[in-house]
């Protein structure tokens, strides 16, 4: 599905991920770890394409797209939650999903589909999504992603700074969408216990560099808290 | 009682001229940034529209019906290859965008000097748009009357557009957030690119409506850039209620001034009453309000 080859980015001239190799199958969850600043969402911007490779590729299903625009990369199959719950605030609730889905054949199901996902959404569609608790937008963020119907998700700490009874709901969300098959999932998530039990490999960055990959079964968390620590 | 309401009217009138010459720079200005100072000429493009399209068709109403398309187009497509050659290339630089739009505004005069002479030329006001109507005691002309109700419609559709069409709902997302347009898909770079077809497509239409009260010159459009600029500006960046009250404030405090000094005084007077409302509401009249800034 996706593949970084010895990838390299970041902003200026200046890399911050340095020489990242990466692989998410088909249908496969894989999350990325690592402390504040260690280039996780700057690894993600590249991938999605808002910031260019400096050197390496990226490619999906075995087709480099390191030169196509972001929003070619949505039409090709990526989907993007970004880090703090993003949405067009100035537009309502409901406006913010059938942006994405116009010009969709099945646009209204599509939307349906992802309501039913997250009925609490339902009754806030007309409200101006920057008025949102943060909960709701993240949930708002992840159905307009999934709107687009992508086959690669990737999520930008989907539970930061969300009140844990809804960071239950956004996780088996995510578990159950992951295991509904056609989707492969590229997560990066601070909390070590849900990274774990949805992944099936990790990949701990630190200083921009890959410290550390591997199976998520017995022992994983050991050798995730050994490569985070410095 | 006569006077006031003639005051209000002619109010009414001049804010309704100044409307549809700011209503493109609400777009291209108010929602992308872009410090156009060509729009002047855009403008001028306009009132050549309806000078040649007269020129061409020949009875006046009917040429007046096909110049406003036409005018749209011609200003939208001149916008368009503005965009194209110069202005993407400046989007994060504001102050480039400025010089180098200036000159293209210069380049622009100096085409029509070469293309229709330097004096003025005058458009034929079509006969149903002669005269004048009686208004409460008060003679209004027929033109005036006409690109009030051209301004109520073009910020009636331009409104509309924007608040409820697929295209609306784009350029506010790529206004909104552009990395996160992007990454749901849109394209950013085609909706700046018929972000500004329309709002120089407008500005068009304003230059073939303003045939209709005055003579057209090379400089024509110029004049209307500053007042412009003050209509997006006091009235909130890329509000359009905003751009329509501010609009219709500055006409009718030119009108009120101007009954009690001279035109030019007046001008000085709308000046200074904008700059002591931007000191106290440097925002404009109307903002958005929101919980994040995403
Ligand atoms: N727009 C930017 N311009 C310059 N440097 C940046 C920019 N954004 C991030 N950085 C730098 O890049 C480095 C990595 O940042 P990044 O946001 O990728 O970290 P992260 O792993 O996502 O951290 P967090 O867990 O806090 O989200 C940091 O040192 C940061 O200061
Ligand atoms: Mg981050």
């Amino acid at each position: 599905m996706l593949r970084l080859r010895n990838l390299t980015c970041g902003y200026g001239r200046t890399p911050v991920v340095h020489g990242v190799d990466l692989e998410v199958g088909a249908d496969e969850v894989v999350a990325v770890m690592g402390h504040n600043g260690a280039g996780k969402t700057t690894l993600l911007r590249a991938v999605v394409g808002l910031i260019p490779v400096m050197s390496g590729s990226i490619e999906l299903d075995g087709e480099a797209v390191n030169r196509r625009p972001a929003n070619k990369r949505v039409k090709a199959g990526m989907a993007y939650v970004p880090q703090g719950q993003q949405c067009f605030a100035h537009l309502t609730a409901g406006e913010n999903l059938r942006l994405v889905a116009d010009g969709r054949k099945s646009g209204k199901a599509l939307i349906d589909a992802q309501l039913d996902l997250f009925p609490a959404l339902r009754p806030l569609l007309g409200r101006q999504a920057g008025l949102l608790s943060g909960g709701q937008r993240q949930q708002l963020a992840i159905a307009r992603a999934l709107i687009t119907e992508p086959r690669l998700l990737i999520l930008d700490e989907p539970t930061e700074g969300i009140q844990p009874n809804v960071v239950a709901e956004i996780e088996s969300t995510i578990v159950d969408l992951a295991g509904r098959g056609g989707l492969s999932v590229l997560l990066v998530e601070q909390h070590l216990g849900f990274a774990l039990q949805a992944a099936s490999r990790f990949a701990v960055l630190r200083s921009g560099r890959v410290a550390s990959t591997g199976g998520t079964g017995a022992g994983a968390v050991e050798r995730v808290r050994e490569a985070m620590a410095i | 009682m006569d006077l006031l309401v003639g005051q209000l009217f002619t109010g009414l009138s001049t804010g309704s001229i100044l409307l549809l010459a700011a209503l493109g720079l609400s777009l291209t200005f108010g929602q992308m940034g872009v410090i156009n100072m060509a729009h002047g000429e855009f403008i001028m493009a306009g009132c050549y529209t309806a000078y040649v399209t007269q020129q061409v068709v020949g009875d006046a109403g009917v040429s007046l019906l096909i110049a406003l398309p036409v005018g749209f187009l011609v200003g939208g497509a001149m916008g368009l290859v503005l965009e194209w050659l110069l202005v993407r290339h400046l989007y994060q630089r504001p102050l480039d965008t400025l010089l180098v739009t200036f000159g293209v505004g210069l380049v622009l005069q100096q085409v029509a000097r070469d293309v229709f002479g330097a004096p003025a030329v005058n458009v034929t006001v079509p006969e149903f748009l002669r005269g004048g109507v009686d208004l409460l005691g008060t003679a209004v002309p027929k033109t005036r009357l006409f690109i009030l109700a051209l301004a109520v419609v073009a910020v009636t559709v331009v409104a509309l557009v924007l608040r409820f069409t697929a295209a609306g709902r784009r350029i506010r997302a790529v206004v909104g957030n552009r990395d996160l347009a992007e990454t749901a898909g849109i394209s950013s770079r085609a909706v700046d690119a018929g972000t500004f077809f329309i709002g120089s497509g407008l500005a068009g239409v304003a230059g073939v409506a303003l045939t209709l009260i005055g003579s057209t010159s090379p400089t024509t459009g110029q004049s209307y850039l500053v007042d412009a600029f003050l209509v997006v500006v006091a009235g909130g960046m890329g509000r359009i209620k905003g751009a329509v009250v501010a609009a219709v404030a500055l006409g009718t405090f030119q009108a009120v001034f101007e009954t009690y000094s001279t035109a030019s005084l007046a001008k000085v007077g709308v000046f200074v009453v904008i700059v002591v409302f931007l000191q106290l509401r440097p925002q404009g009249l109307f903002t958005l309000r929101t919980r994040s800034l995403a």
